[in-house]
């Protein structure tokens, strides 16, 4: 039997200051970590091709739309299909998992989200991402790791406590809901393109009651996490949120919105963020929803 | 229920594609995004002449020109972080570029799901190579009037 050793966690100053630095680590000790046994770096992006233009060395891939979502179903994969996938890429339970990836790690807490959905026990991701990664000159490798199958025990997805349905941001309405599209969606008028291809609502605004605090927001320049008081001003100051409010987040299926429910729930310590991944392409498509149109909640 | 047939060009990429498994066909994708042509200067110092897309995930723009005997000239450009993207426009311009706008405007809107890529790439990305060959086939139609 293999006795794994924890890694530990990034003692970077800028990370104390989060709730939770436990669930991030910078660049350098992903540098310093790459060979430690017990970790398996994932890089998780927008494009499916990212990652064989070159990733961290031994980093495997991760992807969302072929990996992390059911076939068939608009779900995700359940616990054997989460089991299978950990056990391919050669994760295994006590596995440290850092993940990252492009476009601000918007991606990568998608995977993490998911994830957390599963309980994996020690999962973080790497701030600044793959761009902080290239922009410091670190090394690129487009060979393919070969890592031992592992035998990823089959886990119930809890989907109680991070996760929310429609029904249940229906009954959520008048509370605190964070909207975090870009303003032209929130407002309605970024769907009104004629002829060409829509990106699958047929109702354009946000769910009433939603504040507007796009995902981006959370990231500076170099692709990392805001130092946790601008992230306050953000979150606490001008969304007016506070850190027991029961929140949902929710954009168009529910990846930027991992994004801020990461913010939310790790680094400024949020008790209770449920992601809303049906978001604005089931919002937008239901029947007899309310909606709102234009700048204001 | 017949298929519509691809110009000749066209049907060796998808028959390339297909003759591979899966991990090959993403590299095959690959290499389109690197045979890319770069913009000419031209388009490169005029930005404004392109076209975005905005149904495709990454930032991509595109430029048709239609010649006086009718041949087409495509131009696009996408970010070397959106591979992807860059991979379906290089397909697109290694199928096209060059045909007669009536050959052009005869490609069936649904060819990208002959690729064999749905399970690779996820049907959502491949929505931006369909949008893609909508604009340019709407391009050639304004420029012919």
């Amino acid at each position: 039997m293999r006795l794994t050793v924890a890694l530990p966690n990034d003692s970077a100053a800028k990370l104390q200051e989060y709730a939770h630095p436990e669930m991030i680590v910078t660049t350098e000790w992903v540098a310093e970590h790459l060979d430690d046994p017990g970790l398996v770096v994932a890089e998780s992006d927008e494009d499916v091709l990212l990652y064989e233009t070159g990733h961290i060395p031994g980093a495997v891939k991760l992807d969302w739309h072929t990996e992390l979502n059911d076939p068939v179903t608009r779900d995700y994969v359940d616990g054997p299909g989460f089991a299978r996938l950990m056990s391919d890429k050669g994760i295994s339970r006590d596995t440290t998992l850092v993940l990252y990836g492009d476009r601000n790690n918007w991606w990568a807490a998608y995977a993490l989200w998911v994830c957390s959905l599963f309980g994996h026990p020690d999962v973080r991701l790497m701030d600044g991402g793959r761009a902080k990664w290239i922009a410091e000159g670190r090394p690129l490798s487009t060979e393919e790791p070969k890592r031992p199958q592992t035998d990823y025990p089959v886990i119930d997805r809890d989907d109680t406590h991070i996760r929310a349905f429609q029904d249940q941001v229906l009954a959520h309405l008048g509370q605190p809901m964070i909207d975090v599209r870009s303003p032209g969606e929130y407002s309605g008028e970024l769907l009104h393109m004629p002829d060409y291809p829509q990106e699958g609502a047929l109702r354009g605004g946000h769910i009433p009651g939603a504040k507007s605090v796009p995902w981006a927001r959370a990231a500076a320049e170099d692709a990392t996490f805001r130092p946790r008081v601008e992230l306050e001003a953000i979150y606490l100051g001008e969304a007016g949120l506070r850190t027991d409010d029961d929140v949902v987040v929710y954009c168009r299926i529910g990846e930027r919105s991992s994004h801020t429910w990461f913010v939310l729930t790790h680094l400024l310590g949020f008790g209770h963020v449920r992601n809303y991944d049906g978001s604005w392409t089931e919002w937008g498509n239901t029947v007899r929803v309310p909606i709102t149109r234009g700048d204001s909640p | 229920m017949s298929t519509p047939t691809l110009n000749p060009r066209l049907q060796e990429i998808v028959d390339d594609f297909n003759a591979m498994s899966g991990k090959d066909r993403l590299q095959l994708l690959l290499e389109f995004s690197q045979e890319l042509p770069a913009l000419p200067d031209r388009y490169a110092e005029h930005h404004d002449l392109l076209e975005p897309v905005p149904e495709c995930q990454s930032p991509l723009f595109l430029a048709v020109e239609v010649e006086p005997d009718a041949t087409v000239h495509l131009f696009f450009e996408a970010p070397p972080e959106a591979p992807t993207t860059r991979g379906f426009a290089g397909i697109l311009h290694a199928g096209l570029d060059g045909l007669n706008a009536d050959e052009v405007l005869a490609t069936p809107g649904e060819f990208s799901s002959r690729l064999g890529l749905q399970d690779l790439v996820s049907p959502l990305r491949l929505r931006g190579m369909a949008a893609m060959l909508a604009r340019i086939k709407r391009q050639i139609r304004d420029q012919r009037g």
